[in-house]
């Protein structure tokens, strides 16, 4: 527990570190990736709970991203035309307040993993995966062949949400709310893991006979933890749509769960810090052999099957390995 | 509604459902013999469809072309079953469903590399265009209605191998028990090989008929690859005859979908928005048929209790 603890500080100064680069230097586009890979670590940090703690590899969690970013995009492109959300049974108006969008976006993606994880629990193992991923391409074709909100071309609404006097179109100040959020949520995580919900969490993916045993319902259990996991992964989504001030079905297709999977596996699942240092590696790769060539996700694919083939734990299960090493060597 | 469209419109349900099955048959496959979940079948499906592209282009021949994509897919198979998935039989799923999903990328990608973004195009044969009138006055492109014989000939060819052969018994006491036949002689090793090449072979020949009808280009495995999931997930996981059933019925619900529910809402609401929600209901249709399905038998129509 205590080399997952300094794993994840790490990760998080390096971002942080990255983050003052990019302030000092004065190079916006790289405060922008910065607050990219604060948001993906959120992403995968959400699908952490249930993949890492619960067990529950679930390869749809592009919903709840795309339906976080979608809450953001319909809210905020209401507000701007001064359309009203909907006028009956009561009138309500589209905001462009953020800390509301956010809100919004959380009780969105937690609404729809509620019936998506009733059902996929149902059954578990390989049909679990199965399942996920069809019902987040269920809502990918929903927003692809549904006019309103722009279908597969997406909805731009070109000024990023408001937060207080913050001006949140500075790339300084937009960094820094994506990275205190992520902190305030791997705080919240650290403190569920260690809760009893995290030991009977654990224990549902470990024993789930014992622990029906000992008079707690697993799947239950495993229910809330989808049901939170989708919601920190819907503030993610809220978050990349105002990065970008734009939506499209891209944010719920299956590359964008396998994506958000890539992260927490890169870093290490079951790890705290692992989905922020597997999002950090993972838009620096995307950086240095996007770089190189065209097709970098050829390399990205080959480099994937070399780390998962060669061991497992991701950077913190390397760096834990180490780590063991050196106080072998000092002991 | 005329009945000849509807019976147009059935048809091509049962062609996009018989095409659904030759992919749905190797993913089922696989994961009951070898337990492996594998994302990549939809890159063998695609695969299939470039070697024919590919063939055709070279040689003319359309015959040449169905073979090729039968030899490429089931060759590419064999290649990443013994480099990679060998690897990952005893992982868990977590770790087969990130190795697959990076052995889409390279496929995708390398594809891309070798052949542009742009889709290939592919001539029917001559022989084979044109409509043929089928009894009740309809016309029904020739080309679709040898899909659906070709598609029913190859399921009825792997009922009788999985069920009359000697290799068929091998597969099924593969999925009932791995351990029990390595240790009464069975080259188990070898076993898997074929199991996954016949897989990828099936899935190579389904993505050459369907791009010969559609087009032929990257990324056209990964729609059909989920497609086949739910189909799994309706079947239930490991029955053949689960996965043909559940292929028809998805095949069909979706296609009726599409045309029929825009017109049935066109009863009630203005034409535009009638469009909307209809395409929107229709494309959800498939999946709503599969929750269904969850919520009364969890473990699929056919499949054994879990």
């Amino acid at each position: 527990m205590r080399s997952d603890m300094i794993f994840t500080l790490a990760a998080m100064a390096a971002l942080l570190a990255a983050g003052l680069y990019g302030y000092l230097g004065d190079e916006p586009f790289f405060l922008t990736l910065a607050a990219k890979a604060a948001i993906f670590a959120l992403a995968g940090a959400g699908l952490n709970i249930a993949l890492g703690y619960g067990g529950l590899v679930s390869l749809g969690h592009a919903a709840f991203f795309g339906i976080g970013g979608y809450a953001a995009g319909i809210l905020a492109s209401h507000a701007r035309n001064y359309e009203p959300l909907m006028s009956w049974p009561v009138e309500l108006a589209g905001t462009t307040s953020a800390p509301l969008i956010w809100i919004v976006a959380m009780l969105a993606a937690g609404l729809f993993s509620l019936p998506m994880g009733l059902l996929s629990l149902r059954t578990g193992g390989v049909y679990f995966i199965m399942i996920t991923l069809a019902f987040a391409q269920m809502l990918y074709y929903f927003a692809v062949s549904w006019p309103a909100y722009g279908g597969e071309d997406g909805l731009s609404f070109y000024v990023r949400n408001e937060l207080g006097g913050l001006s949140t179109m500075d790339p300084w100040s937009w960094f820094l709310i994506c990275y205190a959020i992520l902190a305030v949520a791997l705080v919240f995580i650290a403190v569920l893991t260690r809760s009893r919900f995290g030991l009977a969490l654990t224990m549902a993916r470990e024993n789930p006979l014992r622990l029906g045993n000992i008079g707690v319902a697993p799947r239950r259990v495993l229910l809330t933890a989808f049901v939170i996991s989708a919601i920190v992964t819907g503030l993610a989504g809220a978050l990349y749509a105002d990065l970008n001030r734009f939506v499209s079905p891209s944010m719920l297709s299956w590359h964008m769960s396998g994506e958000i999977m890539v992260f927490v596996i890169l870093g290490g699942v079951g790890r705290l810090g692992g989905p922020v240092a597997g999002a950090c590696v993972f838009i620096l790769l995307e950086q240095v052999l996007g770089g190189f060539t065209e097709y970098w996700q050829f390399l990205l694919g080959v480099a994937l099957i070399v780390i998962v083939l060669m061991g497992s734990g991701g950077l913190a299960g390397l760096f834990e390995r180490t780590g063991v090493r050196k106080a072998a060597a000092h002991g | 509604m005329s009945a000849a469209l509807f019976f147009e419109q059935l048809l091509n349900g049962l062609q996009f459902g018989v095409m659904l099955f030759l992919m749905a048959a190797g993913l089922t496959l696989v994961f009951g013999v070898m337990g492996l979940i594998n994302l990549a079948h939809g890159s063998l499906y695609m695969v299939g469809a470039f070697a024919c592209a590919s063939v055709v282009a070279a040689t003319g021949s359309f015959t040449l072309g169905l073979l090729a994509s039968f030899v490429a897919a089931a060759f590419a198979g064999v290649i990443v079953e013994g480099l990679v998935l060998r690897r990952l039989y005893r992982r868990d799923h977590l770790d087969q469903v990130i190795v697959t999903f990076a052995l889409i990328l390279v496929f995708t990608e390398g594809t891309r590399w070798l052949f542009g973004s742009y889709p290939l195009y592919l001539d029917i044969p001559p022989a084979l265009q044109g409509t043929v009138h089928l009894p009740g006055g309809i016309d029904y492109p020739l080309f679709r209605l040898m899909i659906i014989l070709v598609g029913l000939l190859v399921a009825a060819l792997l009922f009788l191998a999985v069920n009359r052969t000697r290799l068929g018994i091998r597969i099924r006491a593969g999925e009932a028990d791995r351990e029990m036949i390595a240790a009464l002689g069975v080259d188990i090793s070898r076993l898997y090989m074929i199991v996954f090449a016949l897989g990828a072979a099936l899935a190579g020949f389904a993505g050459a008929l369907v791009g010969s009808v559609q087009s032929v280009q990257v990324g056209m495995g990964e729609p059909v690859l989920i497609l086949g999931f739910v189909v799994i997930v309706i079947g239930g996981i490991g029955s053949i005859g689960g996965a043909l059933v559940a292929a028809i019925l998805v095949g069909i619900t979706d296609t009726m979908g599409r045309v029929f529910l825009p017109m049935v809402f066109a009863g009630f609401t203005d034409p535009a928005s009638a469009n909307a929600t209809g395409s929107a209901l229709a494309s959800m249709l498939i999946y709503i048929l599969m929750a269904l399905v969850l919520v009364f038998r969890p473990s699929g129509l056919f499949g054994e209790k879990a």
